[in-house]
């Protein structure tokens, strides 16, 4: 468990280095540059003239359809990763059990794509 | 040394990113601020030796749960500013549910240290850490031991997926679309006509 925890110190330096260059980017830059900030220069910028709207519009529905078949297929393929690594030692059961349950959400799939839920025309 | 100084990193981040998710004005801020708590509580499992778990709240919880929840942000057509006036007012509702959470956690940690011998005879034998990796250790349990839990999460999945279709799919009427079965039933009797044009008549 130690040694575990220990392999993943070098990810914790790579973490502090990469926080220290952000910090430092953005610091030197409030440092060092002149800043002479007006209201023209804060105003949003688009091509010269004022922005017609606000730029968060209405999402149409269909990404958030998309977004959610998109998590449940991540998770259907995070369970296969802990399956994979120890099929030698589950044996046929615990290989038919992940069988069964692909097929389940297989049937799911099937069912999207009858409906035409993936169809973007 | 390092390992107490990492833990109180990461979950003082935690916290603090949690409370400024719930308290800045911007929507999308605070779900880039629910994106850091979830890399941080990824850090505490790491801390705990359950390195799949977080690979999968890297991969699951910031890769789809926050871009849907983006996604839910950009979709509300609601005055964010307006709606947040008074916010924090909920503060008292949500610390009583998560004093209701501790109150959880204290009895079943309570449990743990009152009598252990009784979680080990209500849990799966736990493979040996030293022995199989965190990833096989899972495997091993999840697809035998617990298959009916397991089968549980494909159905609620399956559910989740239908519901999904059900509430926000609908047919488009008016679109034009490619069916290129009917493009290759198509022959050239149905879409070709010759027509013999007499001179200087017209059709």
């Amino acid at each position: 468990m130690e040694s575990l925890v220990a392999s993943y110190l070098p990810i914790l330096i790579f973490l502090g280095v990469a926080v220290g260059i952000a910090v430092i980017a953005i610091v030197a830059s409030v440092l060092a540059a002149t800043q002479r900030p007006d209201v023209e220069k804060n105003s949003p910028y688009e091509c010269g003239f004022e922005p017609f709207d606000d730029a968060r519009h209405k999402f149409d529905v269909r990404f958030y359809l998309v977004a959610i078949l998109f998590i449940i297929f991540d998770l259907e393929v995070a369970f296969l990763f802990p399956w994979a690594v120890s099929l030698g030692q589950i044996g046929m059961f615990g290989f038919w059990s992940m069988i069964v349950f692909l097929g389940v959400l297989t049937i799911g799939f099937i069912y999207e794509w009858r409906k035409g839920a993936l169809e973007w025309e | 040394m390092i390992e107490a100084l990492a833990f109180y990193m990461f979950a003082s981040i935690t916290v603090a990113a949690g409370v400024l998710v719930i308290s800045v004005r911007n929507p999308v801020h605070s779900v880039l601020f629910l994106i850091l708590a979830f890399f941080n509580s990824a850090g505490l499992f790491v801390l705990l030796g359950a390195e799949f778990l977080a690979m999968i709240l890297v991969v699951v919880y910031v890769g789809a749960v926050a871009v849907l929840f983006m996604f839910v942000v950009m979709m509300l057509d609601i005055n964010f500013v307006e709606m947040r006036q008074g916010f924090l007012q909920y503060l008292p509702i949500g610390a009583v549910v998560g004093l209701i959470l501790l109150v959880e956690l204290a009895v079943v940690v309570g449990g743990w240290h009152i009598s252990p011998e009784v979680v080990a005879a209500g849990a799966a034998p736990t493979p040996d850490a030293a022995s199989v990796t965190n990833t096989q250790a899972l495997g091993q349990l999840l697809y035998t031991h617990y298959v009916y839990l397991f089968q549980a999460a494909g159905l609620v999945l399956l559910v989740a997926m239908v519901g999904a279709i059900v509430l926000t799919h609908r047919k488009r009427t008016g679109v034009k679309k490619q069916v290129i079965a009917d493009q290759l039933a198509r022959s050239a009797a149905q879409s070709v006509k010759l027509v013999k044009v007499e001179t200087g008549k017209g059709i």
